[in-house]
């Protein structure tokens, strides 16, 4: 079954190293700048150190040679299936072997499906010559009958989401696949060909020599910085790319640099031998995947998609907590609560029936810099407790207010938040908490909590 | 491996070079008179044309053009009687099938590198580039010689873009030696291939493209020897156009 493809080649733009794809939303010049700083100074996004991977996860479909590899958030589906054709004329004793990654919509905004993009192009070719030119898989033991049947082996590969370095999840997924796929079994007699069904005769394996693994480096700023499995966001702002290919016996299977890149030959020896770590490391991931595999499948235990995906949610991906440099925050906080001039007195008219959601206050700066220590030392997702808060905050607004309006005079800012300004620069909200009177509680959690609006509202 | 076809035991290769000799090359520019820029290589048997058309202002939408650089289009496309390997699916009308799509790619990233594009902006270099008969090295040679249909056209260059390859051969009784510029048969053999390009001389690889499998500790020698074969084309390339600012001086006094 031939695909029939249509390769239009309109003038390659000269945007980016993988070409722009029409429909992407374009990344703003304050973010690339944001990115190109960050990365200057050795942080990256995800808080991950420049030679680190993201976390990947392998898991098996029910049928054999089906498998999902999410490396971090990007998943490439990859599926093998076999066929028996006729061998190619000049090569009557091999099989056939045929790649494809495919790129839809479904994975990034910007990926139109079935044209023949740049990104597609260099992709394919990356990965058949990582799996092709290898001669990973043994073509020789394909053979049925020599110059009249071979089996087709076909590795299809499919994009799920994308968030920056397919080329290593889609090899990753492609060996998996490989390894994991089991072929009828086939025997021959003379003329005839009789191919078992899997009832028959346990299907079997394909002969791989070795995994090669491709290992993406991303650089940057004209070659200084490196950075190993780039995301999605530091792909668009990077100036080339270079793909290192090997298996765990150091043999490199493939080099590829791609984009504007000034490399030194000992900048590509020094990513070889960062390649050959972190090869290590992935083939032992993969090779316990795949034995957990087989031996869910011998005791028979549950296996397939259903049985990994996470069980809390379908529908959203878990954030993963990052680790947060908090060391100096604390220093840095005080420092500028002491420079910080203290808030000004603003004349707030309140009139009844209205609540005030802390807008028109000076805001200090120092105040800030403790709520955000502590909503990083608060865990996440008490979405419904701070929206229990929030509503018990408004009712108390209006009930001070009721208070104040009685009790003193018009006072020109918030009791609250005067209250908080004398709190904080001494002791930390978090210790108050717990130790101080109720009176006093109150006042610093709603003002927290009104921050945290404020925040939540403000991005 | 094929180590045997490739070196003999006197040290020679198929085609009667030593390990770290070239192919005999001939260049020379100018060969295309609509072009802005042209230039023809020859490396051994390995025959490529290359045109180039620009600065001029972007054909198409305004929309394309970059405010600050130069857009950079290139076509590569391999005649039909370039031969060249296995018998290959012919491509659909006008189009180009992958591997040159891949080639396309390739020179591209080379040529933002060397193409001092911020003098241009909002204008459009078109590079096309047409393998006429292939015998190995096709990447390399269409790298050298649109580095050489660049400098014809008068485009500001960074330096001079050159391309060479290497592979490895291990005889049985030996130790491995490294291969320049490798021909189509030396390709074939199944051996690892190197392909770099250099930019104005520098230690810096524009380009590095490894096929097949190659020892970690095998890549430095191949590497060492792939550069080298940059050197020694830059050296003809440039005396190549050295004459022919030569002549051209001489005709217009």
């Amino acid at each position: 079954m031939t695909r029939a493809r249509s390769p239009s080649f309109a003038r390659l733009s000269a945007r980016h190293p993988h070409g722009a794809a029409m429909k992407a939303t374009p990344l703003s010049n304050c973010e690339r700048r944001f990115l190109l700083r960050a990365i200057q100074e050795k942080k990256r996004l995800d808080g991950r150190q420049c030679y680190d991977y993201r976390n990947i996860r392998i898991s098996f479909g029910a049928d054999r040679g089906c498998c999902i590899v999410e490396l971090g958030r990007t998943r490439v589906l990859a599926q093998v299936s076999c066929e028996l054709v006729a061998p190619k004329p000049s090569r009557p004793t091999e099989g056939v072997l045929f790649f494809n990654l495919e790129l839809s919509p479904m994975a990034a905004p910007g990926l139109e499906p079935g044209r023949q993009s740049e990104l597609l192009v260099s992709l394919n070719r990356l990965l058949e010559r990582c799996l092709r030119d290898s001669k990973c898989i043994e073509t020789e033991s394909l053979c049925v009958v020599a110059g009249e049947k071979v089996w087709q082996i076909r590795l299809d590969m499919h994009l799920l989401n994308h968030d920056g370095n397919i080329t290593d999840a889609a090899s990753i997924a492609g060996i998996v696949a490989l390894c994991h796929f089991r072929r009828p079994d086939v025997s021959v007699q003379g003329e005839e060909v009789t191919v078992y069904t899997p009832e028959e005769r346990d299907p079997v394996p394909l002969s791989i020599h070795h995994m090669p693994i491709c290992v993406s480096f991303a650089f940057f700023h004209q070659g200084t910085y490196l950075l190993v499995d780039p995301t999605e966001r530091e792909e668009r702002v990077m100036d080339g790319l270079l793909v290192i290919a090997m298996n765990k016996h150091h043999e490199i299977c493939t080099i590829q640099s791609s984009g504007v890149v000034m490399l030194l030959p000992d900048q590509i020896l020094r990513c070889s031998k960062i390649t050959a770590v972190k090869v290590a490391e992935i083939t032992e991931l993969i090779q316990k995947a795949l034995e957990n595999d087989q031996k869910a499948r011998k005791e028979g235990g549950k296996f397939g998609f259903a049985e990994s995906i996470p069980n809390q949610r379908i529908t959203a991906f878990k954030m993963e907590s990052a680790a947060v440099d908090t060391n100096d925050v604390e220093e840095q906080a005080g420092e500028i609560i002491a420079k910080a001039d203290p808030p000004s007195e603003v004349p707030v008219v309140h009139t009844p029936g209205t609540a005030q959601i802390g807008e028109g206050i000076e805001s200090s700066w120092g105040d800030l810099e403790e709520s955000e220590k502590e909503e990083a030392a608060e865990e996440e997702g008490e979405s419904e407790a701070a929206a229990f808060e929030c509503v018990k905050v408004e009712t108390e607004d209006t009930s001070t207010l009721k208070e104040t309006k009685s009790d003193e005079p018009i006072v020109v800012s918030d009791s609250e938040e005067e209250e908080v300004v004398i709190l904080e620069p001494q002791e930390l909200p978090r210790k108050t908490r717990t130790q101080a009177s109720s009176k006093q509680e109150n006042p610093s959690k709603k003002a927290f909590n009104k921050r945290r609006r404020k925040k939540r509202t403000s991005r | 491996m094929a180590g045997l076809e490739l070196v003999s035991d006197a040290g020679f290769r198929a085609d009667g070079r030593r390990p770290d000799e070239l192919r005999k090359v001939r260049a020379r520019l100018g060969v295309l008179a609509r072009a802005d820029g042209s230039a023809y290589l020859e490396q051994g048997n390995t025959k490529v044309l290359a045109a180039v058309y620009g600065p001029h202002e972007v054909r198409g939408s305004r929309a394309k053009a970059p405010p600050d650089r130069a857009l950079l289009s290139v076509r590569c496309s391999s005649a039909p009687f370039a031969g060249g390997g296995e018998r290959r699916r012919r491509p659909a009308q006008g189009g180009t099938d992958r591997r040159s799509g891949e080639r396309a790619l390739l020179l591209r990233g080379v040529l933002e590198g060397a193409v001092l594009s911020q003098l241009y902006p909002r204008s459009q270099i078109d590079v096309h580039v047409q393998v006429l008969q292939a015998d190995g090295g096709e990447l390399g040679a269409s790298v050298s010689a649109a580095g050489l249909a660049l400098l014809d056209a008068g485009v500001a260059l960074r330096g001079a873009v050159v391309a060479g390859s290497a592979g490895l051969a291990e005889p049985p009784a030996g130790p491995p030696v490294a291969l320049s510029d490798l021909s189509a048969a030396e390709e074939a053999a199944g051996g690892p291939r190197l392909a770099v390009a250099t930019v104005a001389g520098s230690g810096q690889l524009a380009l590095c493209q490894l096929s097949a499998r190659l020892h970690q500790e095998r890549l430095r020698p191949v590497l060492d020897a792939a550069q080298a074969a940059c050197q020694g084309l830059h050296a003809v390339l440039d005396s190549v156009v050295r004459a022919r600012l030569r002549q051209d001086t001489a005709m217009e006094h």
